[in-house]
This record gives structure tokens, sequence and C-alpha cells, in this order.
């Protein structure tokens, strides 16, 4: 009965980016988890003191590479109500589109390496083939498949024109077609049931005072959603937030596969509302006072807290990213697990450690 | 524009988080900001049905608060970076790892290295 | 065997990738890959210097000849020079810079555009 320590990570095939794990193991059982963090820790909150609040949107979006529009989009809502700059209707309802299809493909990628990592390749690359569909649409609309680096402060830098809007309709239809053709076997197939339900158990109150956000939260049963706030287009926009009452990792699963559902309606309703007004409204000045803004990024809830003085050098740009605070209810679920099953439930938070450590 | 914050004193600080969480309210983070060569500011950040309420403390640099990790588990992860990248530490701390938590072969120095210096220099241009 | 339709698909249908180095698609029109700049008609204004998020542009004026640099490795291919260039001499092809095995900088030389003469002579007096 004697314990042992096994290092999970930094280097793992289950995991995108480094996090390292301490697992302390009772013949095969864990009983504790030690999270340690600092692989990819590049100071990003720092060089705000650097380069100037325009510049600083570059430097936002590569916080993370999946999430990398919704940063900016938070970012450059800070600072739009900082310095009280009203956005056009036709940019509030573009963002909408880029964020959506973010989403979108974010979940395809996580649903992929979800599959994958209890060894279901085939299911991992027919939705990564989904996936590279919307890639396509990034790259055809605003120039990069991932970074997509469309914001400004005001609106958007780029647009879409009437074959354009037809075009990713159409990609749509077939995105979904394909989504749907999948989804009795991701959420009924026999394998994918026996690895994920009743595993890495959260409960509704566990969740909501260990502070978890997004799919996490929701996936307890909290109804939770940073688009409530209505935000950039979602003023005008229908929208309910995903639920799931499990607790475990086949109902955050199955929150996310909703959300790739609900996300391509959403960008269906943000392309009916497109007008012809303006891209970006002209911004004079320079950004004073604090403000603090959230957004619903793919894994959850994301704030910045910005705070300028009348420079154009911000004093503080302070991110707190969805899986920072997804970090405690992990270190809460794994105690009881099987080993083999750690893997599984480390990927069924959605860790973006590069969003942790920025 | 100015977010609203109450102003509280580091002493009644866990009294006050405890109250908070009670009523139901979620830490969502907490932010510290440079406000001057000697003073600090933490910003305690809380969330019910999306309507966000903050707390705004005073510390001096190299200074200690009470820790809340004690009764919301969630902060030690945030208590430990604000340790390593400003150098404010939180004594009571559930989980300490010590200044160790970014770069574990060498304690951060007990200093602030993140706050912005005062150079006045022109930005440089190739 | 829930997968067994999309299985049955993909067997006898076409492969879902292209044979890449003897099969290349065509760009999109509007990606945003290798910056170039027309040297003929760049004023030197450093517009695109300033704003550069990674500060990889260099804008030296040197006599009558200007001399703007590029350190192509340490661009990020976001586009805002192309935005803030005055007379739009900066463009982006849709297709990335072949790979390079040295860092280096790009310089490229150019006149610098003729200030336009002060009129310092008074206007000629009306004839009585």
């Amino acid at each position: 009965m004697a314990r042992s320590v096994i290092p999970f990570g930094p280097q793992h095939p289950v995991l995108p980016e480094p996090i390292h794990l301490s697992i302390v193991v009772e013949d095969e059982k864990v009983v504790e988890a030690l999270p340690t963090l600092g692989y990819v820790h590049r100071g990003l909150e720092m060089l705000a003191t650097k380069r100037d609040y325009n510049q600083m949107i570059q430097i936002v979006e590569r916080v993370c590479g999946i999430c990398s529009m919704l940063h900016s989009m938070c970012y450059c809502q800070g600072i739009e109500e900082m310095m009280g700059v009203e956005v056009p209707r036709r940019a509030r309802m573009l963002r909408v589109v880029w964020s959506e299809l973010h989403r979108l493909h974010s979940h395809l990628l996580w649903l992929g390496l979800f599959a994958d990592s209890f060894g279901f390749e085939a299911l991992f690359m027919q939705l990564w083939k989904i996936r590279e569909k919307v890639m396509d649409l990034n790259e055809a609309t605003t120039g990069n498949r991932v970074i997509v680096s469309v914001n400004v402060v005001g609106g958007v830098r780029a647009d879409l024109d009437e074959s354009q809007v037809r075009w990713i309709r159409d990609t749509l239809a077939d995105v979904e077609a394909a989504i749907k053709s999948l989804r009795s076997t991701i959420m009924n197939d026999s394998t994918v049931c026996r690895r994920t339900r009743g595993v890495g158990v959260l409960s509704r109150q566990a969740a909501y005072d260990l502070g978890a956000a997004g799919p996490t939260l929701r996936g307890s049963g909290v109804a939770q959603d940073m688009r409530q706030l209505k935000y950039a287009g979602f003023d005008e926009i229908a929208f309910e937030p995903v639920v799931e009452t499990d607790g475990d990792c086949w109902a955050r699963s199955t929150v996310r596969f909703r959300e790739c559902l609900q996300s391509i309606d959403l960008v269906r309703q943000g392309l009916d509302r497109l007008d012809g007004g303006e891209l970006a409204a002209k911004v004079k000045g320079k950004p004073e006072g604090e403000v603090i803004t959230r957004v619903e990024q793919p894994r959850g809830e994301c704030l910045y807290y910005l705070k300028g003085n009348g420079d154009k050098f911000l004093d503080r740009v302070r991110i707190r990213t969805p899986t920072f605070a997804n970090i405690p209810p992990l270190a809460a679920m794994l105690p009881g697990l099987d080993f083999a099953n750690v893997p599984v439930v480390v990927l069924s938070i959605d860790p973006c450690i590069s969003c942790t450590e920025r | 524009m100015a977010i609203e914050a109450t102003p509280i004193a580091p002493a009644r600080l866990v009294a006050e988080v405890t109250r908070l969480a009670a009523e139901g309210w979620r830490l969502v983070t907490f932010s510290s900001v440079e406000i001057d060569a000697e003073n600090m500011e933490v910003l305690y950040h809380f969330d019910k049905d999306l309507v966000l309420k903050n707390l705004r403390v005073q510390v001096k640099k190299g200074g200690t608060l009470p820790s809340v990790s004690g009764v919301i588990f969630a902060a030690f992860l945030i208590e430990n970076e604000i340790r390593d990248q400003f150098g404010v530490t939180f004594e009571g701390l559930v989980l300490d790892y010590q200044g160790k938590l970014l770069n574990d072969c060498v304690q951060t120095p007990a200093t602030s290295p993140f706050c912005r210096y005062q150079v006045t220099r022109k930005e440089e241009v190739r | 065997m829930k997968m067994l339709p999309t299985i049955l698909a993909n067997l006898f249908g076409p492969p879902a990738t292209r044979n890449y180095p003897f099969a290349v698609r065509e760009p999109f029109a509007t990606a945003r890959g290798e910056l170039v700049n027309d040297i003929g008609r760049c004023i030197f204004c450093g517009a695109c210097a300033r704003k550069c998020p990674s500060q990889c542009l260099g804008v030296e004026k040197e006599g009558t000849e200007g001399v703007w640099s590029l350190e192509f490795f340490a661009c990020i291919g976001c586009g805002v020079c192309v935005d803030a260039c005055p007379v739009n001499c900066l463009s982006q092809k849709p297709t990335h810079r072949p790979v390079a095995v040295e860092r280096g900088v790009i310089a490229l030389r150019g006149k610098l555009p003729e200030k336009p003469a002060k009129k310092t002579e008074k206007p000629a007096a009306p004839e009585q």
C-alpha cells in the first residue's frame, strides 16, 4: 500500500500544451494531484508597458492560438468602453460571425483530441477533416487560418461580400451535416461511453465554489455563459446556454458537441443581420481610467482588467483566462480515479496552458 | 472612467470574503496593479448571476496580505502567481509554492520584478 | 459500428488529402503572406515602422536616399503596416515567403521624394 508520485507531463501525447501534474497514487488509484505551471510563460502582460495600446491587439491575440479572436475582441471592447467609442452594427455582427466560427473550430479540435485521448483515432481524423473546412473559411475571409487578426479598436478591419456570405452558408450546411452524422458515435458509442461516463465527476456545488468556467461549469448543471451579457452583436441574437447535469466527462463532451451546432446557428443569425454600415468607428484620444470586460471564450469566461492613464502605453493589462480558473476543479476531480483515466479527465477541462501562463 | 470598487483594509479582508462566499458570490480572480513607486493595489473580483462586485486593497510593494485560500480554495493559484510576479506575499496560503510556481529551479526574488520601471526613452525605431 | 456509413464512404471515395508537392492549392485572394514594398512609390514617412507590433521595420533617411528595412524573421504578417501606409506602396502577397536558413534584413533603397520648393519671392507687383 505504498504511495508513489508519478509525474504527468509536461510532455504527454494527450496534452496540446505543457503542464506538469505530480500525481500521488496508491496502487493505481489517484490520491492527490499537484499542478505546476511555468513551461510556456512568455510575460505577455509585461509587454503592455512596451507596446502602445494599438500594437497590444496583435500581442493579446497571441496569448492563445485557438481562442485568439476572442482575446482581441475582449481587449478591444475594454478599450472602446474606456474611450467611449461606439462600434457600428455591421462590425458587431461581423465580430459575432468570426467569434462563433472560432468557437466551432475550437470545439471540433477538442472533440478530436478527446477521441484521440482514449485511442479512437478514426473519429479524431474525421473531426479534424470537418474542421479543415472551417479553417478554409477563416483564411479566405480574414487572411489567416489561426490567428485571424481582424479586430481594431472601433470595429473590424476585414469585410464579407455577398459571394463570401453565400459560400459561408454553403460550407456551414456541409459542416452541420457532417457533424450530425457523427453524433451517434460521439454520444452513444459503447467504447466512448465506457471511458467517459461516470469518470471525473464534479458536483454542481463543487463546480461553482471552485470557480470553474465554461463547459466545465455548464456540464455540471450551472447555466452561466458570458454571452448572456449581450456584448458585440448578442444583444439582437437569441441565445440560451447549453447545460448538462451529469458533471462527468461525457457531460462536458456533450456540452461542447451541442455548442458546435449552436455556433453554426449563431453564425447564420449573425449573417442574416449584416447591414450596410461602417466597418470601424473613428477613435480619438488616449485611454484613461479602469475597465473590466468579460467574454465567453470556447473554454469559458475570460476577464480583462485594463487600466490607462492618458498615455498611449496602458498601465496594466490583466488577463484571467478560463483554464486558469479550471485548474483547481481539475485538482479536485482527480482523487479517487484509476490512473489510466487521468489523461481523459485532464483533457476534458480543455486545457489551454498557453492561455493560463501568458 | 472608473469601476465601482469598495476599498477595504487588509485586516478585514478575510471576514469580507467569507461573508461574500456565504452569500453565493463566486471569486473570479484578483488583479494587482502598481500605483506609484511604493504602493500597489490588489483588486478582488466577485461574480454572481453575471453581476460583478470588486474590492480594492492597498498594499506596499513587497508587503503581505492575508490569504483567502482557506475560504476559497481556488485562490491559491492566483496568490502564488502574484507572489511570483509582484513580490506580494500572502500569509496563511493553503498550498504554498514558495515563489517557485513559474520557475521551479530558482526562487524568484522577493521584489517586484514585474512593475514598470521609470525610464523615459524614445520609442526605438530600427 | 455507428461509424460504419462514414467508414464505407471513406473507403470507396476519393482521398481527403491532396498530393502536396505535386498538387498545390491556389491561395485565397486575401490571404496574408509575404510583405512587399514598391520602393519607387515609398515616401519614407515611417508610419509603418511606428505601427508595427513586432518592431521589425526600419525607415531611415541618408542624404537624398531613403532606406526601408524589414527583419523578415520577426515579421508576423499581421498587415497593420499595409493598412497604415498613406501611399499604399506596401502590400502582401497571398503566398508565404519561401523558407530561409539564415536570419537577415531586407533593405531597399529609394530616392526620397522632393519637397515642393517654398515660394520666397513676393508675387509680382501689378503693372501700373
